[in-house]
C-alpha cells in the first residue's frame, strides 16, 4: 500500500501512535512522530511510497521527531531527533520539525548503510546513465537537480549517492529534494508543477523547503543505474554554459574527501571509487541560467548511449 | 519459556535457536545489538555456527555493513600499534598493549568482530611524561575534555587524558595502572608488566599474559564506572575464557594470579556475569576455588539486581522500572571503590551539576 492510500486520520493516528513502516529506496523507516508539521511534511513528500504495518516487519531505522519535554513547550518549543533512542544532534526550533527529520535520516544512512559507497552528491539518471553532481554547498548542486528531475530526468538521490559496492552501480534513494533561499522560488517559477513543502527559516542553512520527488522516479526507485558522468557544477551570475572535461586523477581525489565512508571500507573503498571513475566522463560544469544547462545536460545524455560503453 | 528480553545474548548462546526468531524479533535483535556494539561480533558467531544463513534478507546488511567496519578497523588498531610503537621507540621502554588492541595484537578470538574506541596502552609510571611528549611529537594530543576532567585524570587516575591524533583522530588511553591509586585494590603493574608476553614480529610490543589479561578484563570491567558497552567487555570475557581454557592448567594459574594480584572479587563478578550473560563454561571445582572471593549473600543479591541491569544492552526493550537506577547505582558503586569519600562525594557533585556546560560538542545536523 502506498502511503495516499492511507486514510489521513490513520496516517496521523498511526504516525503518533506506534510509528509508521515506511520504504525509501533501499531502506525501510519507523518513524513516530506527534507533531502535525512532521505528519503534514510527510503525507505531502512521501505519498508515493510504500507503507506497511509496523507491528510485523523488520525497519532499518527506528525514529522519533518529538518535542524534547513538557517544559519547553511554550518557550522557544524545539524538536529532537532520536535514532532508537539515542539523539545523535542538538534539538533544533520546533519550526525545523521537518527538515530535521530529513536531515536525520540522511544521518541514519550515511552513518550505517557501508554495503555502498556513499559520496555526498545528487545523482539524476537519463537513457541508463547516471549523472553523479558533487558539489560544495553553495554550487547550486540542489537547484540543478530538481531542475533536471522536472525536465525529465530520474531522480536516484539529491544528498547521497549510494554505490553498490558488489556491482559498481548506483541504487536509487528518491528521497524530497531540498532547496535553499533563492532555489525555493526560482524552482516554483520554473515549474508550477513542482510541489515544494512550507519553508522552514533560520536553518543552520538559511531558509528550507523540500520539494517531492517525481512519481516516476519513486516508481522506479529500486532500479539501479549505470554510472555515466561526474560534473560538478557550479553556478555563477551571468556564465556561459560551458562543460570542461577534469581531471580524472582530482576527481577520484574530491570524491574520496566527500565519500561518508571511503575510510570505513579499505581498500575495497578505493577499489570500489576507482572502477567508478574508469568507467565516467568527467567534467566541470558552469551555467548561469537554468534552461540552458537542462538543454546541455540533455545533449550529454543524447550523446552517450550506455550500449557505446564497454 | 518467556520470550527473553536481551535477546543479544540470547541469540549469542542459541546460535542455532535463530530460525525460531521472527521478523519482529530480527528488529529488535538489531537494535539491542548496534547499541551493545556487538552486531559484527554476532554476525561472526554466526558464521563460526554456519548459520549466516538464518538471517532474513532484510536484515543482512547490518551485520554485514557492521563486520565490514570491524575489518577496517583491524587493519587500522594494527597500523596505529606500530605508529605507537615508533613514536616510542627512542625511549626504549616495553609497550603493553591492552584490551581489545591487545586481542587484535595477540590475534585471540576475543578480536573477531570487535569494534573499538580507542587504544590501551600500559607504561611504567616514571616513563609518563617522556612518554607523553614522544606521542605529542607523533601527532597526539589531548582534546576536547574540560580544565576539571584533564585535572582529575592526572591527580587521581591510572591514566593519563585519551589522546586524540591530530590527522586520524584516532584515540590512545595512556595507562601506568589498571586500577587509580586511589581504589581499594592496588594491582601492582610491575608484576604485570613482568609476566607480559613479546608480540610476534614486533620489536619491544607487549600484551599480558592470559590471566593477567583475564584480570584486566574483569577489573576493568567491574570498576568502570559508565557501562555502555558492558555486555560487549562481558563477551570479550566468555571468548578469552573459553580460548584459554584450551590449556588445562589455566584455571589454576587464574586462580593464583587472582589472589596474587589482589583482584579475586572482579574475578568472581566477572565470572558470574559471564556465566549469567553468555553461559560461559566454567569448571564446577572452580566455583570452589573462588568461594573466598563471594561476598556475602546479601551484598551478592544487590550485586546481581545491579549488573543483570547494568550489563544487559543500554536499549529501552531491555529495561525494567528498576534499571535506571541500577545502572547510576552501578556508576557510582564503580566510583566508590576507585575514590575514597572525600575525594568521591566533591567529584560526584562536580558530575551531576556541572558535565552539562562543560562540553558541547555534539555533532550539528549534516
Amino acid at each position: 500500500m502506498k502511503l495516499c492510500q492511507m486514510s489521513p486520520t490513520d496516517f496521523r493516528r498511526q504516525l503518533a501512535g506506534q510509528g509508521v513502516w515506511l520504504r525509501t529506496g533501499p531502506f525501510s523507516l519507523r518513524v513516530q512522530s506527534r507533531l502535525p508539521r512532521v505528519a503534514e511534511g510527510l503525507a505531502e513528500l512521501y505519498g508515493q511510497f510504500e507503507v506497511r504495518n509496523p507491528r510485523l516487519t523488520f525497519a532499518d531505522f527506528h525514529i522519533e521527531v518529538n518535542p524534547p519535554g513538557v517544559l519547553r513547550r511554550w518557550f522557544r518549543p524545539q524538536v529532537n531527533f532520536s535514532f532508537d533512542g539515542e539523539l545523535p544532534f542538538k534539538p533544533l526550533p520546533l519550526d525545523q520539525a521537518y527538515p530535521m527529520l530529513e536531515w536525520g535520516l540522511n544521518w541514519c544512512v550515511s552513518m550505517h548503510a557501508h554495503q555502498y559507497l556513499i559520496i555526498h552528491a545528487a545523482v539524476v539518471e537519463k537513457n541508463g546513465l547516471a549523472a553523479i553532481l558533487p558539489a560544495p554547498p553553495g554550487s547550486g548542486k540542489s537547484t540543478l537537480t530538481a531542475g533536471l528531475v522536472l525536465s525529465g530526468w530520474r531522480l536516484l538521490s539529491d544528498e547521497l549517492t549510494l554505490i553498490d559496492r558488489k556491482t559498481g552501480w548506483i541504487q536509487p534513494l528518491p528521497r524530497p529534494v531540498s532547496l535553499k533561499n533563492e532555489s525555493i522560488p526560482l524552482i516554483r517559477a520554473f515549474s508550477p508543477q513542482a510541489f515544494i513543502n512550507r519553508e522552514s527559516h533560520d536553518t543552520a542553512k538559511g531558509t528550507v523547503a523540500h520539494m517531492r520527488p517525481p512519481k516516476e522516479s519513486v516508481r522506479r526507485q529500486h532500479e539501479p543505474a549505470r554510472p555515466g558522468w561526474v560534473i560538478f557544477p557550479k553556478w555563477e551570475a551571468a556564465a556561459a554554459t560551458t562543460l570542461t572535461p577534469r581531471s580524472k586523477a582530482q576527481t577520484f581525489m574530491f570524491l574520496a574527501q566527500n565519500a561518508f565512508n571511503y575510510s570505513h571500507l579499505g581498500a575495497d573503498g578505493f577499489r570500489v571509487g576507482t572502477t567508478l571513475i574508469e568507467q565516467t566522463e568527467c567534467y566541470d560544469f558552469h551555467y548561469s541560467r537554468l534552461d540552458q544547462a537542462i538543454a546541455a545536460f540533455d545533449r550529454l545524455a543524447a550523446t552517450m548511449k550506455p550500449s557505446a560503453i564497454t | 519459556m518467556a520470550a527473553p528480553k536481551n535477546l543479544v545474548s540470547h541469540a549469542l548462546c542459541n546460535p542455532d535457536a535463530l530460525h525460531r526468531y521472527s521478523l519482529s524479533d530480527w528488529d529488535l535483535l538489531v537494535r539491542q545489538a548496534r547499541r551493545a556494539g556487538l552486531l559484527a561480533r554476532l554476525r561472526h558467531v554466526l558464521e563460526q555456527h554456519k548459520r549466516l544463513g538464518v538471517i532474513p534478507a532484510e536484515a543482512r546488511w547490518h551485520f554485514d555493513a557492521a563486520a565490514t567496519l570491524g575489518a577496517k578497523q583491524q587493519i587500522a588498531v594494527r597500523w596505529e600499534v606500530g605508529k605507537i610503537a615508533e613514536a616510542l621507540a627512542g625511549l626504549a621502554i616495553p609497550l603493553v598493549v591492552l584490551k581489545g588492541g591487545a586481542y587484535v595484537m595477540a590475534g585471540l578470538p576475543a578480536a573477531s568482530g570487535r569494534l573499538f574506541n580507542d587504544i590501551d596502552i600500559l607504561v611504567p609510571r616514571d616513563q609518563l611524561g617522556p612518554v607523553e611528549a614522544a606521542l605529542m611529537l607523533a601527532g597526539w594530543h589531548p582534546s576536547g575534555l574540560s580544565d576539571y576532567d584533564q585535572r582529575y585524570y592526572r591527580r587521581w587516575m591510572h591514566e593519563i587524558p585519551p589522546l586524540q591524533h591530530v590527522k586520524r583522530a584516532t584515540v590512545i588511553d595512556v595507562h601506568h595502572a589498571i586500577l587509580p591509586d586511589t581504589a581499594r585494590y592496588h594491582p601492582d603493574s610491575a608484576k604485570l608488566r613482568s609476566r607480559a608476553i613479546p608480540v610476534a614480529g614486533m620489536k619491544n610490543v607487549l600484551v599480558l599474559a592470559p590471566e593477567d589479561m583475564v584480570l584486566h578484563s574483569a577489573t576493568h570491567l567491574f570498576h568502570d564506572g559508565e557501562l555502555p558497552h558492558g555486555l560487549r567487555d562481558l563477551t570479550d570475557l566468555d571468548l578469552l575464557l573459553r580460548h584459554f581454557a584450551f590449556d588445562p592448567g589455566f584455571w589454576n594459574r587464574l586462580a593464583t594470579r587472582a589472589d596474587e594480584l589482589e583482584l579475586s572479587r572482579p574475578l568472581f563478578y566477572a565470572l558470574r556475569y559471564v556465566r549469567h550473560f553468555l553461559a560461559t563454561p566454567i569448571p564446577q571445582d572452580f566455583d570452589g576455588a573462588m568461594e573466598h572471593a563471594s561476598p556475602g549473600a546479601v551484598p551478592l543479591a544487590m550485586m546481581d539486581a545491579l549488573f543483570t541491569r547494568a550489563l544487559a544492552p543500554d536499549h529501552a526493550s531491555c529495561e525494567d522500572a528498576f534499571t535506571p537506577f541500577a545502572r547510576k547505582a552501578a556508576f557510582i558503586r564503580a566510583h566508590w571503590l576507585r575514590m575514597p569519600p572525600h575525594l568521591l562525594f566533591p567529584h560526584l557533585f562536580h558530575k551531576a551539576f556541572a558535565r552539562h556546560h562543560e562540553n558541547g560538542q555534539e555533532p550539528k545536523p549534516a
